[in-house]
């Protein structure tokens, strides 16, 4: 069994925080004309964000 | 390209990914799983990517810009959850056997085959929809695909009679297929490990084959993001789709979305079959959980650039977007590009098929077909030896009639919506289950009645508010329902239930339909107590990871014998195989025949969950209770149970802190009893020091009276000589005497001390004057170094006057007569006052600069050298300063003199002489 709850309890954390960042009202300050490299940044914003989650989790959970 | 070379591709790659399978059964046969790793776990989970990621993806986008994102992110931001929720179901579905979640919900409930039966039916109802999505995707494709070079969107299948539609004959052959993985022979514990390893294989393939499409349009159609990007702002019909908000992606409904797909990657009958009754190690589900949506972030970051690229590639040429991902290839020549994309979208197609079919079919069987054949066939069902090709039977013809059924449903609605929007409503459907299964995780009052209620009353309104308006709009119901309802009215349209307007119809019918379950599910569950059975599996469940949780046959009570039980599972999973598990409960039982096996409580709960591992829990409950007699247990005694159980537990937790109380106290006993001994070795030695010391003077004194007493003519000098030596050997005792009494007071702690204000300046100043005559006497020189003030302190004044005077008699005792020299000298330092006693004496080596402050132990050698004091100056003065809250030390080099120093800390309350006066 995995008896870590403290990790547990830290990808919960995690959980609370992406709810928080992929939702209303955060994604609404982006300007739809921005860009950063050609690229929108309300998509590198989106995207960051849910890389990060993954990268969060993953050390986590390995390290 | 002709029909036969995709034909015969699509064959050729669906017998390899038999191949895979064949070859994972083989492996686990051998004891040497195939997919015994996170990494095949997570890729065996991505089956929740099917053709709609894969082509319906690129079309949401295109009409939505980020809309299509909130389906991935739901499960990405899940998965934080699974740590605990997941690995809970895993858990009971290990513990318990279960086999679907069908099973999962009616075990929880007290093993009630109503509602099995109720899952199953949503199950089936709600992802039909979502198994005609994967057929029109794959005939759509296949169409197209045929007409390489030309880009022919297909024609309307309604216009093509049934018998000459290639949809049919694909469903059909999806059906053969999975029955060729899925139902080759019965298992006892519901798991197909060849086709996990399938699934993960097709995973791959469908994961490089979308990304190598990506970089060919990003990176050979466009020069890269930045300029895909850059074109699409350039392009005024297009620009909206960079903003939230785009065709009708309001922050409600990614919301919605968002919400839905979280509860869909646990709770879709798929997903549960791979997650839980596939999971091989519960360890597994660790990395798994950054893994999964690694692979979900991959698959979709090229999403965007293909359904923009193709909307600038195709514009105003009518392509449909759910198909870009294919016809970009097409467009620009890439037939064998093309060919891969099909191959790839098969692969996602059957994937999702396979394992779909596969856990509805089991769901139909065991908590659907069984217990109709139970309860009316029980006499035709007695007579048969062998059931298990009559369960192979059943399932080989759910797998038929469940694709036959998503074939309907694409005939009869799915040409009127686009990929997303069918697999949607079969989210809204699954998303019922979720009350049920994580309130019977968690909730112990949660009782049958309450899963009933809540899960048929959102049924019902996703079957008002979603499943009949998708008919209403392809024309199969009058178009009127959407304007008024049922009964005509405006309150009852469909889509706007009870006038709730603003929110697209996913997000407003998953609204009302939670709503309705939740709601039903608490307030029937809290209408009554759980009875008997209903709390004895909730406390199975929801304390599955308690050690001392009642074991599961603690509930049961009755009389059975081995010769029923084995004949009833050999008759559902075969004899051999009913032996063989029974011979191993045997040996764990440490019983050397399975005929030897006491017929209790542990071999009838056995006999139970092996045969629940084959035809659900809630029919093999029935099946278990026809050849064994039963006493029920009542609500009374369950409690008794379940009371007994968490008493034990308090019990076995008081035990625990008391037992932890004790060890520390023997450790602090055995600290105080070594301290006592040690103390008790102290006492004898300064016993033994204590009257050595009092003899040498008492003898001299006796030997000189004596003297003096036998010899009546020694002349007045000498006389005088011995008396004077009497006298000061009488004082020296008199000295030893009050000092020891003095040191036995201060260790006690029972000296008197007289605090008062105390100037270091004036003591040392009094101690001076009090040895004069010494130094005098010696000729020895001493130097004061004292400031003009400092600070008062409170302390006794004979005391400190006490430790100067040894200081200073002991230096002046050990100095050169003439030659010597002693200086005193007194500083404020940041810690306290530190006074320094130092001289030129013969100095102190190492050792005896520790043995110096022992009692009785003097400088110099007490061997040869007549003693000089008492030996208790140095260890009593070291106490008064330590009381005082200060340290006395030495610091000296052999030959080269000696320096005594002391410090005393200032206290708050001291002020300075200056302030004071």
């Amino acid at each position: 069994m995995i008896k870590a709850t403290l990790t547990g309890q830290r990808l919960v954390a995690v959980f609370l925080l992406g709810c928080i960042l992929v939702n209303y009202p955060v994604l609404s300050v982006f300007n739809p004309d921005a860009t950063w490299g050609g690229i929108p940044v309300l998509y590198l914003y989106v995207f960051g964000v849910w890389a990060a989650v993954i990268a969060l989790m993953a050390w986590i959970i390995e390290r | 390209m002709t029909g036969s070379v995709i034909v015969a591709a699509s064959f050729l790659y669906l017998a390899f990914l038999f191949a895979v399978a064949y070859f994972g059964d083989k492996r686990a046969d051998a004891g040497r799983s195939l997919i015994a790793s996170p990494t095949i776990y997570a890729l065996s989970l991505a089956v929740y990517c099917t053709t709609w990621t894969y082509y319906g993806s690129v079309g949401r986008a295109a009409s939505s810009g980020l809309g299509f994102a909130p389906i991935f992110l739901g499960p990405t931001l899940v998965v934080g959850l699974w740590w605990f929720v997941m690995l809970k179901m895993v858990r009971i579905g290990k513990t318990h056997r279960i086999t679907s979640i069908a099973d999962f919900i009616a075990s929880r409930y007290g093993k009630s085959q109503l509602l099995g039966g109720l899952v199953t039916v949503i199950a089936v109802l709600g992802v039909i929809p979502y198994i005609a999505l994967q057929l029109k995707a794959v005939s759509t494709s296949f169409t197209i695909l045929t007409h390489y070079p030309a880009i022919v969107m297909p024609a309307k299948s309604e216009t093509v009679p049934w018998l000459a539609d290639t949809t049919l004959y694909i469903a059909l052959m999806m059906a053969a297929f999975t029955i060729l993985f899925g139902t080759r022979h019965l298992d006892a514990t519901e798991r197909h490990e060849g086709m996990v390893a399938a699934v993960a294989f097709e995973s791959l393939v469908k994961l490089v084959i979308f990304v190598a499409v990506g970089l060919f349009v990003t990176f050979g159609l466009f020069d890269g993001f930045g300029d895909l990007f850059s074109r699409v702002a350039e392009d005024p019909s297009l620009r909206h789709l960079m903003s939230m908000g785009a065709g009708g992606n309001s922050f409600g409904s990614w919301f919605a979305l968002t919400l839905l797909s979280m509860l869909a990657v646990m709770f879709l009958p798929r997903q549960f079959q791979v997650a839980v009754v596939e999971n091989v190690n519960e360890n597994h589900l660790r990395r798994a959980i950054w893994l999964f949506p690694l692979y979900l972030l991959l698959i979709n970051i090229f999403v965007l650039p293909i359904a923009l690229g193709g909307l600038i590639h195709f514009a105003g040429q009518g392509v449909d977007a759910d198909t870009f991902v294919l016809t970009l290839p097409m467009a620009s020549g890439h037939g064998w590009l093309a060919l891969l994309v099909f191959i790839g979208g098969l692969s996602a197609a059957t994937g999702m098929i396979i394992v779909e079919t596969i856990a509805l079919s089991t769901m139909v069987c065991n908590d659907l077909v069984m217990p109709v054949l139970l309860r009316y066939r029980w006499l035709a069902l007695q007579g048969r030896e062998d059931l298990s090709g009559l369960l192979l039977g059943i399932r080989r013809f759910a797998i038929v009639l469940i694709l036959l059924l998503g074939y309907l449903y694409f005939r009869l609605a799915g040409e009127a919506h686009a990929l997303v929007s069918i697999g949607l409503i079969s989210f809204a459907a699954v998303a019922q289950f979720a009350p049920a299964m994580i309130g019977g995780m968690y909730w112990r009052g949660a009782t049958r009645p309450g899963a009933l209620a809540g899960l048929s009353g959102g049924f019902a309104i996703w079957l008002y508010t979603l499943l009949l308006p998708s008919f209403a709009k392809s024309g199969w119901l009058p178009i009127e329902f959407l304007q008024g309802g049922v009964l005509g009215t405006e309150l009852l349209r469909p889509q706007e239930l009870f006038g709730l307007q603003g929110l697209d119809p996913i997000a407003h019918s998953l609204f009302w339909s939670l709503f309705v379950n939740i709601g039903a599910y608490i307030c029937v569950s809290l209408m009554r107590r759980p009875n008997a059975r209903e709390a004895g599996q909730a406390t199975l469940f929801v304390d599955v990871f308690k050690q001392s949780r009642p074991a599961g046959d603690a509930f049961w009570r009755g009389s059975a014998r081995i010769g029923d039980l084995l004949p009833l599972i050999g008759r559902f999973i075969g004899p051999e195989r009913a032996r063989g598990a029974f011979a191993d409960y045997a040996r764990s039982r440490g019983v050397a025949e399975v005929e030897a096996l006491p017929a209790d409580a542990g071999l009838v709960h056995f006999a139970e969950t092996t045969l629940a591992g084959a035809i659900g829990s809630a029919s093999a409950r029935v099946m278990v209770a026809s050849v064994v007699q039963e006493e029920p247990l009542g609500l009374d005694e369950v409690m008794n149970i379940l009371d007994e159980a968490s008493q034990v537990r308090a019990y076995s937790k008081r035990l625990e802190l008391k037992s932890r109380e004790l060890e520390a106290a023997t450790g602090e006993l055995r600290s105080a009893n070594e301290r006592l001994q040690e103390l008790d070795r102290l006492k004898d030695d300064f016993m033994s020091s204590v009257t050595h010391e009092l003899r040498t003077p008492l003898t001299s004194i006796r030997a000189f009276s004596e003297m003096l007493l036998d010899d009546p003519r020694i002349d007045l000098t000498e006389r005088k000589r011995f008396l004077g030596i009497i006298v000061s050997e009488t004082e020296r005792l008199t000295r030893l005497v009050n000092q020891v009494l003095d040191m036995a007071k201060i260790e006690s702690g029972h000296a008197d001390w007289h605090n008062g204000e105390v100037s270091l300046v004036e003591v040392i100043e009094q101690a001076v004057a009090s040895t004069s005559q010494l130094f005098k006497d010696k000729d020895v020189v001493l130097t004061m170094d004292l400031p003009e003030s400092v600070p008062i302190m409170l302390a006794d004044r004979d005391r400190l006057v006490q430790v100067v005077l040894n200081l200073l008699s002991n230096a002046v005792k050990f100095v050169a007569r003439g030659a010597g020299r002693v200086a005193i000298r007194l500083r404020e330092t940041e810690e306290g006052l530190r006074v320094d006693v130092s001289d030129n004496g013969p100095g102190l080596t190492q050792q005896e600069q520790i043995v110096v402050f022992e009692k009785f132990r003097q400088g110099g050698n007490t061997m040869t050298d007549k003693p000089q004091g008492t030996g208790l100056g140095l260890p009593i003065s070291r106490q008064i300063v330590e009381h005082y809250g200060g340290r006395l030390w030495v610091e000296s080099v052999a030959g080269e003199g000696a320096c005594f120093s002391f410090l005393l800390p200032c206290g708050k309350s001291t002020e300075s002489t200056e302030e004071a006066g």
